[in-house]
């Protein structure tokens, strides 16, 4: 991508930031429950009540607090959390890689079970495999990820035990394992054991996640590659004798796969934003639970920047997705 | 990049390949035998709160009633509590007031230490006291503890000044914040540090602690009181229902409580162990004093029209005692006598000398949690279903807890609300007192006849008194209906073949008590 369009694109980011903090901010203090209600003790006075509204700086006007809170941030300070009593930006510097490795982990799966369809499906178009792939499909992504969530937590959770249904890993290999980015260092570091209890307690939480994206991205790689299919420059190379499978990987794939990356971008989000609830079923700490946690708590500070965390996630991935299209497509780099 | 970094990421890349491999191998070989928690030394438990702070005297924690039992693994209070809520020592052994009730006395154990291997001193419960009474650390029960002042340490003895009298201060010491911190420890390592490090002087030590995860706890050999019958507890933070049920269900967990009554009676049929006893939650209604249950015959009616039984016996199978005071069997100031007949007749009577009537209704909207505690939701559609037979045509409206605090702290909420009360030590000033009293932020029915009641009763120093008092004003209030209290609570703990766990009045689930056979 053009360094200057990149340069644009990120100065764009910037508005849209400040909407979401502007948004979440006066949301959350419009929207009934008070944080400071939820700890007063019986006994408190008014002036008890007062002091700690105070501690916590919400005695002052949504403008007021708005503009502090901007100050703040503008130094790097998102405050102290209500609930936990940590500095917001650690708690989510400590759960914001759980919930990348799982949201990547739930992309491969879903890509690749996604993928698998899609080809397969446009490769068996008109016939039973086709028709079984789209019916299933459908069905799937009916199915809304925390539904498959409680699914998997009774099918391998009870029924077939094989999973386990809480936690990131293993607790008696958790001090070996670190902090952080734990699959990406443990299998550099070969940690084999770990990587496989990591992977193992990932597995049913990320199909959760994957499943209806997977239904989604073979819906629309069957879709472009029915249309890739239909070209002229297909048709040539049918003509010119290249087998069918050929046909479909190297000619009608590589022209399909362009919208279909575009949309894994915008899912990619989605699924993101789908670990708030799945994080929650398969008490995987991360970004998603904590987030549950800091609203169930009124953790105005930790909402905030919670938030502001997933939005710069969805405005970075969707950045990089950008470039990767007009890496992928002759057509746009040239156009750039 | 130089040679050297290319030479690094190439041996990196290897490495991630050839362990991508290795790893797939060893997820293949893991199996589902791996996860089981049963090993003869290691007691794991799926517990239905998060710990979000290590600080048991600041913050939303610090006043979580079921965060309590985490806590009390690890950190020593100054009184602790047996089963049936009365004190027994823990960190103090012995406490009391001087004649005139102006100072308090307390003698702290000898020979007791820190997780750090440094002794507990009378310094430390001195410090700890007087922090706790410092508004600007932001304990929640400051208003408890600021009515102590000159606390000093000298010896095994801290002694105070009573600044005014609290009949109930003692218990508050087995209460919520009443924990004992190390001071020399927390004031090097700072409230961040200690946040990641907790030192306690409880029976087990922290030895790891994800947070929205779980964490590991050692036995502490050093500690003062009876040893735990397990080394090492993990405690696994699962806060869905489900998910507990089948942690336990698969072997996965030992142990675990909170789960829907339906599951517990189905794991128990499949030879689980398990305990379903009374505990100190009560589930009541919170009346507004606003229309329409200004009307004393409208809220007679509505109070006697409720079949408390068949709500206990049917709806939350047997796992919850009715009642028909805010005083439950096991507190100071329960008095069986009071009784709030169940009569329907006398309810419609009632309803039509107040002018409603089946054709007539009275409407009025009514608040519920849903899924915030067992069946609540379920609950008050029965009790609007009884309501409807006298009379009333009731809107239910569901709202997160969060909003029934703000409410209920505005004294806002509606002439209606369903509410569970918990009271783990049992007093009365902290049931009937805190939600009755007009200048409590916790309560909704706020009238001066209540209040000339029990105003007095905050500083008798005669407990005899007091206690006769506030069994006065539990009687008065019934009469009067201006609550509906509905039931106690039961707990409902299960485990596996192989392990005991007797159940603690508080609703306490603590791993020390856990027992082998």
């Amino acid at each position: 991508m053009n360094p200057l369009v990149l340069v644009r694109r990120l100065l764009l980011a910037l508005p849209t930031l400040f909407g979401v903090a502007l948004v979440v901010f006066v949301l959350m203090r419009v929207v009934p429950g008070d944080p400071i209600a939820m700890m007063i003790p019986p006994g408190a006075t008014e002036n008890d009540i007062a002091v700690l509204r105070a501690l916590y700086g919400l005695d002052r006007s949504i403008g007021a607090q708005f503009l502090i809170w901007l100050r703040e941030v503008g130094g790097g300070n998102f405050g102290t959390s209500i609930t936990y009593r940590q500095n917001v930006l650690s708690l989510i510097a400590d759960r914001l890689p759980a919930t990348l490795e799982l949201g990547s982990v739930a992309m491969l799966i879903a890509c690749a079970i996604g993928g698998l369809a899609g080809v397969v499906s446009a490769a068996r178009h008109g016939r039973w495999l086709s028709a079984l792939i789209d019916s299933m499909a459908a069905i799937v992504q009916s199915i809304p990820d925390f539904l498959w969530g409680l699914i998997f937590i009774l099918l391998f959770g009870v029924l077939l035990p094989w999973l386990p249904i809480s936690g990131r890993l293993d607790p008696l290999l958790s001090q070996a394992a670190g902090t952080g980015f734990i699959l990406l260092r443990n299998l550099l570091d070969g940690r084999f054991d770990i990587v496989g209890s990591i992977l193992i307690h990932m597995l049913a939480p990320a199909l959760a996640l994957a499943l209806p994206v997977a239904a989604m991205l073979s819906r629309v790689l069957k879709a472009s590659m029915q249309e890739a299919l239909a070209s002229d420059y297909v048709m040539l190379a049918r003509l010119k004798g290249l087998g069918s499978w050929r046909v479909l990987l190297s000619e009608a794939l590589p022209n399909a796969v362009t919208p279909t990356l575009s949309l894994s971008a915008v899912q990619f989000a989605f699924l993101l934003g789908g670990t708030v609830l799945i994080e929650r079923l398969f008490s995987y700490p991360g970004l998603g639970s904590l987030a549950i946690s800091a609203v169930i708590g009124r953790d105005l500070p930790l909402i905030q920047a919670v938030v502001l965390t997933f939005a710069v996630l969805f405005i970075t991935i969707n950045l990089l997705v950008d470039g990767l299209v007009v890496l992928l497509n002759p057509r746009l780099r040239s156009a750039h | 990049m130089n040679f050297t970094d290319t030479a690094e990421f190439a041996t990196q890349r290897r490495n991630f390949l050839r362990n991508s491999g290795l790893a797939l191998a060893a997820l293949g070989s893991a199996g589902p035998l791996q996860v089981l928690a049963q090993t003869s030394n290691t007691l794991t438990i799926a517990y239905n709160v998060d710990l979000p702070s290590w600080d048991p005297t600041t913050g939303p924690s610090a006043v979580n009633p079921t965060i309590q039992s985490l806590y009390k693994a690890v950190l020593s209070q100054y009184i602790d509590q047996n089963a049936d809520l009365s004190l027994k020592p823990d960190l103090l052994t012995a406490w009391g007031w001087n004649a005139d009730r102006s100072k308090i006395s307390l003698t702290v154990r000898s020979g007791a230490k820190w997780h750090d291997g440094s002794a507990v001193t009378a310094e430390d419960v001195a410090w700890s006291l007087r922090r706790a009474g410092d508004p600007a650390t932001g304990n929640p029960i400051q208003f408890v503890w600021g009515k102590i002042t000159n606390v000093v340490a000298s010896g095994d003895k801290v002694t105070a000044d009573v600044k005014e009298f609290e009949p109930a201060f003692f218990k508050w010491m087995a209460f919520l914040t009443g924990y004992v911190l190390p001071k020399a420890y927390y004031e090097k390592v700072g409230k961040e540090g200690f946040e990641k490090k907790p030192v306690g002087s409880g029976p087990f030590m922290v030895e790891e602690f994800v947070a929205g995860s779980h964490m590991k706890l050692k036995a502490f050999k050093d500690y003062y009181g009876a040893k735990p019958a397990f080394d090492t507890v993990i405690v696994k933070f699962v806060t869905d229902p489900s998910a507990r049920v089948a942690e336990v269900e698969s072997g996965r967990s030992d142990m675990t409580m909170e789960i829907p009554f339906e599951e517990y009676d189905r794991l128990k049929a499949k030879g689980f162990g398990g305990t379903n006893a009374p505990v100190t939650d009560i589930g009541m209604i919170f009346l507004t004093n606003v229309e329409p249950m200004l009307d004393i015959k409208v809220r007679k009616a509505l109070a006697m029209s409720i079949n408390k039984k068949a709500i206990t016996e049917k709806l939350l199978r047997g796992a919850a005692t009715p009642i028909d005071t805010l005083e439950a069997p096991s507190y100071a100031a329960y008095d069986a006598s009071i009784k709030v007949p169940y009569d329907v007749k006398k309810a419609a009577a009632l309803m039509q000398e107040a002018g409603y009537s089946k054709d007539k209704p009275l409407k009025f909207k009514v608040q519920t949690t849903r899924g915030f505690k067992p069946k609540d939701y379920e609950v008050m559609q029965a009790v609007l279903g009884m309501w409807k037979s006298i009379g009333v045509d009731a809107e239910l409206e569901v709202y997160e807890v969060a909003k029934h605090y703000e409410l209920r702290a505005q004294h806002k909420l509606a002439p209606a609300a369903f509410y569970n009360w918990g009271n783990a030590i049992g007093d009365p000033s902290t049931s009937t007192g805190f939600a009755m009293f007009s200048h409590s932020p916790h309560s909704a029915w706020k009238t001066k006849d209540v209040d000339d009641m029990i105003g007095p009763l905050w500083g008798e120093k005669d407990e005899a008194k007091r206690i006769a008092g506030y069994k006065k004003v539990s009687k008065y209030i019934a009469e009067n209906a201006y609550v509906i209290p509905l039931f106690q609570y039961n707990q409902t703990v299960v485990f596996r073949k192989g392990l005991s766990a007797a159940p603690h009045g508080a609703g306490f689930v603590l791993p020390q008590t856990v027992k082998k056979g």
